[in-house]
């Protein structure tokens, strides 16, 4: 259950990148996948660095996270060079472009860090484990949990207390008006997609301790975070949420219960609620 | 050079190669065929009916599966069988499943289809005691035309009557595809395409042909899936995998959607060029991101929209 939880935070990570992006460019970025990759990879690079300079593990989760955002900063280039110049197309195009990234972004893992899986050894207990609810789970879960919560609440205040979030929000409305209304939409373009890649990354680099980075797992997340925002509803973050919360309790109850279920019921929910409902459960009007 | 002489040449090319090209060439114009029928199916949704399916793989699943089934659970070896039997379990997944995807448009049908594809995918990943789970089920030699060719080694087998054949598939799928889209259910296609308000007040049920559009590409996939399997005698799940299904949307625009033999231009292209740059450096991927990513950027006509200006299969239908 808590695992799920726990799943669930990074997911969330992962699907709020890919709303706030859907949201304002309205591309449904599959490459989110591949940047969750990339963070993760960064992680271990950075922990290993970090640990071999001799600084104290307990600490280790700060240039973990530091790690993880900094690399966001690849949005930059990618948005400035490959998805600018598809704005006004077909989504088909868009939707393709953001697939050839996925397919760039895997091998230049690949080239970067090899095939072999790689893993902060031993780190992942450094915290110990605590008793939750008649069962022990590791410190570092809760941390993220706590963290994932931290952020959904600074996006929560981001997009409705601050000028930037209105700008997103209004833009995420009505292009054109806020367009004429005098809003850089380059800079803005830039910004949240590097706000959204930044988050995946993010994401990436937190689950690390728990797990090993693969090169597949950017095209295996994908398809989850692909369901979290399906069952929450494109573009709302409050869907992310709650999709994301879904999705990780969902499948840790069916692997417990039924392993070959797992993902086969995520993906039968997707189907019901996409027919059902395809707005999702917080999406918005159709745009 | 006209297209029908293009055409022509390389049709003959295509029968002479197995007498003269290297066998290794020779092989690799087997997964080619069978993308080709493959993607000529998935061009009828993406290029004519402008619905693009980023889960087509689980057809191409279904077709390679049947095949493997007949093969080693049923001991059926007949291939006409197997591919009446592919073609028959596409459509009858294909109804339901494009009942509820031609109901929406753009995103979300691609968004659809790619969640059925991923059931399809975990369904034989998980259930491994019915499908061999990853490793896959093996796909028994064939006999072709009922005539049993046990004796002969497997690549004179592939290399020979077995091309063969994939070629008779491919050209009667062509012809078959020809005369669909140059009927006047393909034109209200791509009526539909450009305008569906319109076609539905020309009273084109639009959301029925959508469905007829989109079972006959399942069709299609599933007897290209079906074709796939012999060549490697195996059939593995990530056949099924939306990575694969993205792989043809990719071949498809390589070659130029809006022409009709593009996408067999694509399978042929993308087949061969992976070929290559594999044996090159080991990561074909990333090289082929980048391809696409300049498809995208600057060539949305593919192949076919550089290589010559004549008149696309629009104009001169109309």
């Amino acid at each position: 259950m808590l695992s799920g939880v726990f799943h669930g935070s990074i997911l969330f990570l992962v699907s709020a990148g890919l709303q706030v992006v859907f949201g304002v460019q309205k591309i449904f970025n599959l490459a989110c996948g591949s940047f969750y990759a990339l963070g993760a990879y960064v992680g271990v690079s950075a922990v290993g660095w970090y640990v071999g300079a001799g600084g104290p593990p307990a600490l280790f989760i700060a240039p973990l996270a530091v790690a993880g955002l900094a690399v966001g900063a690849v949005g930059v280039p990618v948005e400035r060079g490959l998805l600018r110049f598809v704005y006004d197309r077909d989504e088909t195009f868009q939707l393709l472009l953001t697939f050839a990234i996925v397919l760039m972004m895997e091998d230049a893992i690949r080239m970067t860090w090899g095939t072999s899986p790689r893993s902060t050894s031993g780190l992942y207990l450094t915290y110990g484990r605590v008793g939750v609810l008649g069962t022990t789970v590791p410190v570092y879960n809760l941390i993220v949990i706590g963290a994932s919560l931290a952020i959904a609440v600074l996006i929560g205040w981001l997009l409705t207390r601050t000028t930037f979030g209105w700008i997103i929000r209004a833009s995420a409305d009505n292009r054109e008006m806020t367009e004429a209304l005098g809003v850089d939409m380059r800079r803005l373009h830039t910004t949240v997609f590097t706000l959204g890649t930044a988050l995946g990354t993010l994401g990436g680099a937190l689950v690390i301790p728990a797990t090993a980075a693969m090169s597949e797992m950017g095209i295996e997340l994908i398809v989850e975070a692909f369901a979290v925002v399906v069952i929450g509803g494109l573009g709302s973050m409050r869907g992310a949420f709650v999709g994301a919360l879904v999705v990780g309790v969902l499948r840790s109850i069916a692997i417990s219960v039924y392993p070959e279920l797992e993902m086969l019921l995520i993906y039968l929910i997707v189907i019901a609620v996409l027919v059902l409902r395809p707005r999702g459960l917080f999406g918005g009007p159709p745009a | 050079m006209s297209g029908r002489l293009v055409l022509a040449l390389a049709l003959g090319a295509t029968v002479l190669a197995p007498l003269v090209a290297p066998t290794y060439h020779v092989l690799l114009m087997l997964p080619f065929m069978a993308y080709a029928v493959a993607l000529l199916g998935l061009n009828l949704l993406f290029g004519y009916t402008g619905l693009v399916s980023f889960g087509h793989a689980l057809f191409l699943g279904v077709g390679a599966y049947t095949g493997a089934f007949l093969t080693s659970v049923f001991k059926v070896r007949s291939m006409e069988v197997i591919l009446v039997a592919a073609a028959a379990l596409g459509a009858l997944v294909a109804a339901p499943v494009g009942a509820l995807c031609v109901r929406y448009v753009k995103i979300y049908f691609g968004m659809l289809t790619l969640a059925f594809g991923m059931v399809f995918y975990t369904f034989v990943l998980k259930f491994y005691r019915l499908t061999g789970g990853d490793e896959g089920m093996p796909f028994l030699r064939p006999t072709l035309l009922g005539r049993s060719i046990e004796g002969l080694p497997k690549t004179d087998y592939l290399a020979g009557p077995y091309y063969y054949y994939s070629l008779a598939v491919l050209v009667l799928a062509t012809l078959v595809m020809w005369r669909i889209v140059h009927s006047p259910f393909g034109l209200c296609l791509k009526t539909i395409r450009d305008n569906p308000t319109k076609a539905e007040t020309l009273g084109i049920g639009v959301a029925r042909y959508r469905w007829c559009a989109f079972v006959i590409s399942a069709v299609y996939a599933a007897v290209g899936g079906a074709l796939l399997g012999p060549p490697t005698g195996n059939v593995d799940p990530t056949l099924a995998y939306w990575t694969q299904s993205g792989n043809i949307v990719f071949m498809t625009l390589l070659g130029g959607f809006a022409s009709f033999f593009g996408p067999v231009l694509g399978a042929f292209v993308f087949i061969y060029l992976q070929d290559w740059v594999m044996s090159v450096v080991p990561f074909w991927r990333l090289i082929f991101g980048a391809i696409l990513a300049a498809i995208v950027i600057a060539a949305p006509g593919g192949l076919a929209g550089l290589w010559v200006r004549r008149p696309s299969v629009e104009a001169s239908s109309s």
